[in-house]
């Protein structure tokens, strides 16, 4: 099986704390830089941040 | 030529010269990229390793940089969630060290695996019954979050900050840095300790081998608690060559005295916990598998008796009473003393924990393994050397890097 991400996956306590505490960190981390980015779209599409120009 | 892009209010050296600096830094460079593809064409018969001594240099030079870069973590720690506001002038060069540092690790091992097109199969076929597998993990996931720490003070370059796109960007990445520093503390701690805990699980190397609560939790605390004692003062001293190599005062003394302090006290206390360890392994766990302290140690002075000395009392006890004593930690002499020895001290221990675990004879017919890095290996190691020098004095010159040093050096006309 190739769920959750990873080929020869099996469902036992090593593979879930390990894939899971790799998930964990990289959900963080990608909804953090997703939150910056559509927020730095929408500042800047209502013109802020020109100031430095 | 390219003062449009230094920052405002601060002066740097000719582009000439500065283009002289890291044409010679760069030959350096060009040496040790030579050397790596050597590895990555022929193979690892570049090396002197060999099955019986298959941790060399660079796996030494990996954990060293891996402590060495623990600042980065430990100052976002007490910046962002402790909320030790001073630091906020000097965070900024923690990262960059960081980012140099834990690059340079990924490289490293990018060399030793080999075959680096299949350094994705630790991912895909992850074995989660192993140590290394979780530094792995943690490792690739913390220069993420190195990288996102270190994306907002580029973005923060004069040309760069006018795009408002970008501007936005950096601001809103630094109104959530805590949620990254929090990230990146976590996983620090995790692959700082497992680095330790591999050591301590080799039962067929006995000079590592530890038990019981001597593995958990000591093992992976004293690595990580070596990392955030010894890191912050690996990045003082750099801050320090950078303030001598440029002539300038780059960062205040009490934000220096302020890192120096915590670091010394968590120096005193992870070297406390490094002597009980010691202590109960002699004693205790080596003799109960029929070796005695010195059986350890050789006559040759890479790994002769003198280094456990020199990791526990001169570079351990020493610089930790330097720093945690105010007079001392004041006195900039004493301080630089100190720093330096916290920073071999800890390299030491990566030392002693790669290449003395593997040189020791476990087997009666086993003599010392001496080893000798070939030219390759050296040439390697210094690669990520050259190529921080290059990203300091890069970042140094086009990146307001120190928020105080418009105010420590004014600029008169």
């Amino acid at each position: 099986m190739m769920f959750p991400f990873i080929f020869e996956w099996m469902w036992d306590m090593s593979h879930i704390v390990f894939m899971g505490g790799l998930w964990y960190a990289l959900t963080i981390i990608g909804l953090g830089m997703t939150y910056c980015i559509i927020k730095a779209i929408i500042d800047t599409s209502q013109g802020k941040g020109s100031h430095q120009h | 030529m390219d003062s449009a892009l230094i920052p405002k209010g601060v002066e740097r050296c000719s582009l000439g010269k500065f283009a002289l600096f890291i044409a010679v830094v760069g030959a350096v460079l060009l040496w040790g990229v030579f050397a790596m593809l050597l590895c990555w064409l022929k193979g690892l018969n570049q090396t002197n390793m060999n099955d019986y001594y298959g941790f060399a240099l660079w796996i030494w030079a990996d954990l060293a940089v891996i402590a060495l870069g623990g600042g980065a973590f430990f100052t976002g720690f007490l910046r962002y969630i402790i909320g030790k506001d001073e630091l906020k002038n000097i965070i900024n060069y923690a990262v960059l060290i960081g980012f140099i540092c834990y690059s340079s690790a990924l490289l490293i091992l990018a060399i030793d695996i080999g075959q680096p097109l299949r350094g994705w199969f630790i991912f895909w076929h992850a074995n989660v019954h192993s140590m290394l597998t979780e530094v792995a993990f943690c490792l690739s996931c913390y220069f993420v979050v190195l990288t996102i720490e270190y994306l907002p003070l580029i973005f923060e370059n004069r040309q760069l900050d006018k795009v408002p796109f970008l501007h936005n960007l950096s601001h809103n990445m630094h109104e959530i840095m805590a949620v990254f520093a929090a990230t990146g503390a976590f996983l620090s701690f995790f692959h700082q300790g497992s680095l330790g805990g591999v050591a301590g699980v080799l039962f067929g190397r006995p000079f590592a081998y530890r038990e019981g609560i001597f593995i958990w939790p000591f093992t992976f605390f004293l690595f990580t608690w070596s990392a955030a004692a010894c890191g912050p003062c690996f990045t003082i001293l750099i801050t320090k060559i950078t303030e001598k190599v440029t002539k300038k005062k780059l960062v205040k003394d009490n934000v220096i005295n302020l890192l120096a302090k915590i670091s010394g006290w968590m120096l005193l206390t992870y070297i406390v916990a490094k002597t009980i360890d010691t202590w109960y392994w002699a004693a205790i766990t080596a003799p109960s598998k029929g070796f005695w302290l010195m059986d350890f140690y050789s006559s040759n002075p890479l790994y002769g008796g003198g280094i456990l000395f020199a990791e526990i009392v001169l570079c351990g006890f020493i610089p930790a009473f330097l720093l945690v004593i105010k007079d001392f930690r004041e006195n900039p002499n004493t301080r630089m003393i100190a720093i330096i020895l916290a920073v071999i001290g800890v390299s030491l221990n990566r030392w002693v924990m790669v290449l003395q675990v593997m040189a020791v004879p476990v087997m009666p017919f086993d003599t010392w393994a001496l080893y000798f890095p070939s030219w390759q290996e050296i040439a390697t190691t210094i690669l990520p050397v050259a190529y921080g020098v290059i990203l300091i004095a890069l970042s140094y010159r086009y990146l307001p890097i120190f928020p105080q040093e418009r105010e420590l050096n004014p600029v008169t006309d």
